[in-house]
This record gives C-alpha cells, sequence and structure tokens, in this order.
C-alpha cells in the first residue's frame, strides 16, 4: 500500500465520519464543527490531487469564512437541540432502499469502468500562476459576474437581516 | 521511486458519498440551519469531483469552476444566514415544519 493511498484513506475517513457525524448530531453547533472537520479533510484531498491554491481557498474560505458565518448564526439564534419528528412510513418504505440499491449501482459502475491509468500524485499542475492565468484570463468575465453576484449578495445579507422597522423607515 | 496512484473512482466514490450525506441531511433534519450545512456538503462533495477530475484529465479548468462554487457558496451562506435570522426574527423557531407559510 502506497504512502499516498494511505494518506487518502486517512483523510477519507475523517471525510466520512465528519460527514455522518453532521447527520447523527442533534445540536446544530456540532454538526457545524464536524462539517468544519469533513471541509479541513478536503482540503487534505486537494494537496494529495496536487490543488494546493484549491485547498488554501478551501481552508481560508470554507473551513474559515464561511463556518465562522455559520457558528455565529448559530451562537446568535442560540439554536437549541432539534426537535424529534416522526418519520413518515413512505419514506422507510421507499427511501432506504432506494438508496441502497442506487449505492451499490453507483458504487459498482464506478468501479467497473474506473480507468486503471490514475493520477501519478504532486506532478500535476495548479500552481497558483497557471490558475491566475485562466482565472484573469480565460475565465475574467465569469470572474467579474461573480464579483458583482458577491456585491447584490452583501446588499440582499444587510436588507435582509436588518430590522423590519428600520428598513421600513429606510423605504419609506 | 514508484509513482504512486490513488484510483480516480476513489476520488469519485468519497465524492459521492459526501454528496449523498447531503442529500440525507437535507431530507431528514429539520433543524434549518442544519438543512443549510447539508447543501454546503453537497457543495464540497461536487468539488471534490472536480479537483479529481482536474487532476485526471489535466485540464486546470476545473480548479477555476471549483473556485467559482466557492464564490457562490459564500454569497448563498451569506444570503441564506440572513434569510434564517429573518425567519427566526418573525416565528420565533428554528423547525421547518412550522415554517410552513409563505405568509403570517
Amino acid at each position: 500500500m502506497s504512502f499516498h493511498l494511505i494518506l487518502f484513506l486517512a483523510f477519507g475517513a475523517v471525510c466520512v465520519g465528519g460527514a455522518v457525524n453532521l447527520l447523527a448530531q442533534r445540536h446544530p453547533i456540532n454538526s457545524a464543527l464536524s462539517l468544519i472537520a469533513v471541509m479541513a479533510a478536503l482540503a487534505g484531498e486537494y494537496l494529495l490531487l496536487g490543488a494546493e491554491f484549491v485547498a488554501a481557498v478551501q481552508v481560508i474560505v470554507y473551513a474559515g469564512a464561511i463556518m465562522v458565518l455559520f457558528v455565529f448564526v448559530i451562537m446568535l439564534l442560540n439554536a437549541g437541540v432539534e426537535e424529534e419528528t416522526k418519520g413518515s412510513r413512505i419514506a422507510l418504505l421507499f427511501g432506504v432502499p432506494g438508496v441502497l440499491t442506487s449505492s451499490v449501482l453507483m458504487v459498482w459502475v464506478v468501479l467497473r469502468h474506473s480507468v486503471t491509468e490514475a493520477v501519478p500524485i504532486g506532478a500535476l499542475p495548479g500552481h497558483p500562476t497557471d490558475i491566475a492565468q485562466l482565472l484573469f484570463h480565460d475565465f475574467l468575465l465569469p470572474f467579474e459576474v461573480t464579483s458583482v453576484l458577491i456585491l447584490i449578495a452583501i446588499m440582499g445579507a444587510v436588507v435582509l437581516a436588518s430590522k423590519p422597522e428600520a428598513t421600513a423607515r429606510k423605504v419609506g | 521511486m514508484v509513482p504512486s496512484y490513488v484510483p480516480l473512482s476513489y476520488y469519485l466514490l468519497l465524492s459521492g458519498f459526501l454528496f449523498g450525506c447531503g442529500v440525507i441531511g437535507f431530507l431528514i433534519k429539520r433543524n434549518i440551519i442544519t438543512i443549510f450545512m447539508s447543501i454546503e456538503l453537497m457543495l464540497n462533495g461536487v468539488n471534490l469531483s472536480f479537483v479529481a477530475f482536474a487532476a485526471h484529465w489535466h485540464a486546470l479548468a476545473g480548479q477555476v469552476f471549483v473556485f467559482f462554487v466557492m464564490v457562490v457558496a459564500a454569497a448563498e451562506a451569506a444570503v441564506g444566514l440572513a434569510i434564517i435570522i429573518a425567519v427566526y426574527r418573525t416565528r420565533e423557531t428554528l423547525n421547518v415544519d412550522q415554517v410552513n407559510l409563505l405568509k403570517l
């Protein structure tokens, strides 16, 4: 077993454990922390794939900024333990066999048609210079459009999260 | 030194598992914040596919797509959490079962 496969399995185990823990926990803060674990482990997988820039952005933007926002909102709203609800019988009757069948089918297809000639790890183009060349040359228009999207999102977030009477006063 | 390999299918299976966990969480969770986190989990699963395919085909565009997905996820998180705050302010609950009317 090669070293990279061991690393892949270690990070993958953290990912799988975190994802299952996210489903199992009933308190949102525990789910948020396990999601952070998943994201950090995914950054490790990206490093294995030679994507250093994406790994760094994953840690900074996803595990850092976005999850801090989530934890902040959970704290702000003082979110407690999730209430238990009764699962529907139809979901159990059709959902569980459906999930099992489709996952077995997917694993079978992916493994059967798996490309034997796989990724040589570490020898991949993923240098930030190449990404910058792509991002600011080939994908310049989408880049600019996303900046407009971010601007609209900021304004939307401010309008939505401000107190209703404050918004009414400003508008009216 | 022999180059070490991890097959592409392993990455795809992990990615599919994460996406599936996100879908299941989206369906079974009742807390609106946890549902939103499940969406982020789905996006992460898709990102892993993108990076794995980018590495496999030696096409760097996949990594740029991941960058765009992250930007959209950040915008979505900001707006979505603002909506959650607005919902909590009017209904004083985070349970989606009690948020079943568009209008109060």
